[in-house]
């Protein structure tokens, strides 16, 4: 597998060259949101807002006001918990196209609890007219922004840095509002976002090795939640349904999928991985995925739940874990 | 209607209107943000009678029922704005933060043909665009600004994108004083003088006094001309009821830098009953004087 490096670095100048009123604005953040090279690159259209997250979200509705768009760059962390009522009230109301490209999202930081964004997902599923997209690897990267781009309202990125995996066809972008199939099967329906679907990824390749069949769904719009695809691969489930995700498991992904399941009165049993309503602390992603039972071999234990037997894998049966660790806060 | 200016005499008269409209209305309603009308009547009606240079209003001199929240399929609603005349480059802006002044904004519409005098009918009442605190689809009103410290930042992100433009027009941003206590405020002006923002303008009416009472007793914000200065601002301080002095501050000049006008204001100016009720957030008139109160709005 291949693994691509500061992806969002030149996605973001590609983005600009073809968008002259792309600005990108920064709380002190910027070179660990990969936008030194931007900054030297358009040294006019990059604007350090110093750490000062508020004055930085209410100005950009100000600037988005007037035909700019602001790419607002800094921990998806500060993003939501320091200023949600500056993104609800500046921003989210009047409907402005505003992106909040958050970095090192849920555990993917050794930060500790207040770098690591864990209840994101659930807080802005709750925000009328933003839209929420969650990258999977450097495929969805390179996407994402043009989605970001092209959606009528603001929008909010969990963005993934540095050294990031190639799981996807480079030719075969991210969708708005429409989950990939990573395998298709009817015993389990998975459904991961960010990087558990790497964990859900190196389950399902061990998995299929015992003779169960996945129905795996990779999901990297999380709000609007309205894809058909969801529903189908819920209802052909013949044991049950399991989510992952990279935050806690109250109001993000599983979350959304229990309610597509109640509401389309898909009568199967449902198990969310995540962190399960704690926060985290800080360390390296590795240690809190398996800490936290948000790894391949939670997902493994949640399938014999199901199934109602075991399946006899061990860690060593799993591949190795190709996704670059991330040590700098 | 036509952009011309007003007299003094005219705007004084124009004031001297809101605060009676607004005491009538506190009267007829049970209550209403009166300290703030009488605080502000001059600051408000100053800068659209003289100081700003904007067009004729685009909106509709009627009330209007509300026209939805802003959404992907509700995005050219009528905007608050369209009274405040077309947006050029040559055009200032006005940007109301302490948006519980609505009514005085409404009133003050009304004064110089904005709205019409019958759309205040519509003030308050369910189902309409005059709420008691309006969003912006509400005469006046660029913005929602009933979260404090948010709309000097979003005024100031629309100076900087006018100065990035090359536009000509001002942005002005009319603040109170409580608000100042919000930390985002000064995280604004920080961000604002660092920018050089020189086409920012910020009024701010210094009524002295926000819900639990007097500021200097809730959280003293003085002394406000160091303080602002120190953060890279020009400062001028002016009586917030004269208005003449109000129209010149607009003119101090301010090369290279945003300028606050801190208008030192009565929150009991020109309705001297309130004098014992104040400090007061929203005045609910005293039953044992609501006769006096009555007699008082009936010779205004």
């Amino acid at each position: 597998m291949k693994i691509e490096v500061n992806t969002h670095s030149k996605n973001m100048m590609r983005l600009a060259e073809e968008h002259p009123e792309v600005v990108v604005m920064s709380a002190d953040l910027g070179t660990s949101c990969e936008i030194k090279e931007f900054h030297d690159r358009f040294p006019e259209r990059y604007f350090s807002m110093g750490i000062a997250e508020q004055n930085m979200c209410s100005w950009a509705a100000g600037l988005a006001r007037e035909g700019f768009r602001p790419f607002l760059h800094t921990f998806s962390v500060f993003l939501y918990r320091r200023i949600l009522d500056q993104l609800e009230m500046s921003v989210a109301y009047p409907n402005l196209p505003v992106v909040f490209v958050g970095f090192v999202p849920g555990i993917t930081t050794p930060g500790g609890v207040s770098h690591q964004s864990t209840n994101d997902v659930g807080v802005l599923r709750t925000i009328p007219n933003l839209a929420i997209f969650d990258v999977g690897d450097a495929t969805e990267i390179e996407g994402v922004l043009d989605m970001a781009y092209q959606y009528n309202g603001p929008v909010y990125i969990r963005m993934l840095r540095k050294e990031v995996p190639r799981f996807f066809p480079a030719n075969e972008p991210i969708q708005f509002n429409h989950a990939r199939v990573l395998s298709e099967g009817t015993d389990i329906t998975l459904l991961s976002s960010s990087i558990c679907t790497e964990e859900a990824m190196r389950a399902t390749a061990a998995l299929k090795e015992k003779g169960v069949s996945i129905q795996h769904l990779h999901v990297s719009t999380l709000k609007p939640f309205t894809d058909p695809q969801v529903v189908e691969a819920c209802q052909k489930a013949k044991y049950g349904v399991i989510t992952i995700e990279n935050g806690t498991v109250i109001g993000g992904l599983g979350t959304a999928v229990a309610e597509v399941m109640a509401e389309n009165g898909i009568g199967k049993k449902l198990i969310k991985v995540g962190l399960n309503d704690t926060y985290a602390h800080g360390a390296s992603k590795m240690y809190l995925l398996k800490k936290y039972g948000m790894d391949a071999m939670t997902l493994i234990g949640a399938v014999e739940k199901l199934m109602g037997k075991k399946l006899d894998i061990a860690e060593h049966d799993l591949e190795e874990i190709r996704f670059e660790d991330f040590s700098a806060v | 209607m036509p952009d011309k200016k007003f007299t003094n005499e005219e705007i004084a008269r124009a004031a001297h209107n809101v605060r009676k409209h607004i005491l009538k209305i506190a009267l007829e309603r049970g209550g209403c943000y009166l300290t703030q009308a009488c605080s502000s009547a001059e600051i408000v009606t100053a800068l659209y009678m003289n100081i700003l240079n904007i067009g004729p209003s685009l909106g509709n001199p009627d009330a209007q029922p509300f026209p939805g929240v802003p959404s992907a399929t509700n995005m050219d609603y009528p905007k608050g704005s369209l009274y405040n005349g077309e947006h050029t480059p040559d055009r200032d802006r006005l940007f109301v933060s302490c948006c519980h002044y609505a009514s005085v904004i409404y009133c003050a519409l009304a004064e110089c043909g904005r709205i019409s005098q019958k759309a205040i009918d519509k003030f308050n009442v369910d189902g309409w665009n005059m709420e008691m605190i309006g969003a912006e689809h509400s005469p006046g009103f660029e913005n929602t600004a009933g979260s404090l410290g948010q709309t000097v930042s979003i005024a100031a992100g629309t100076a900087h994108a006018y100065k990035m433009k090359g536009n000509t027009g001002r942005i002005f941003c009319m603040l109170s004083d409580g608000e100042l206590e919000e930390g985002q405020d000064w995280e604004c002006f920080q961000a604002a003088s660092f920018y050089g923002l020189d086409n920012f303008i910020v009024y701010v009416d210094i009524n002295g006094q926000q819900v639990e009472g007097w500021t200097k007793d809730v959280m003293n914000t003085e002394p406000l001309t160091e303080r602002v200065k120190a953060f890279g601002w020009e400062v001028v301080t002016v009586d917030g009821h004269d208005i003449e002095a109000l129209e010149k501050a607009a003119e101090t000049p301010h090369a290279g830098k945003p300028l606050m006008v801190l208008c030192r204001t009565n929150p009991a100016q020109g309705i001297p009953l309130l004098e014992s009720i104040v400090p007061k957030h929203f005045v609910r008139i005293p039953d044992k004087q609501r006769k006096e109160f009555e007699a008082f709005c009936e010779q205004m």
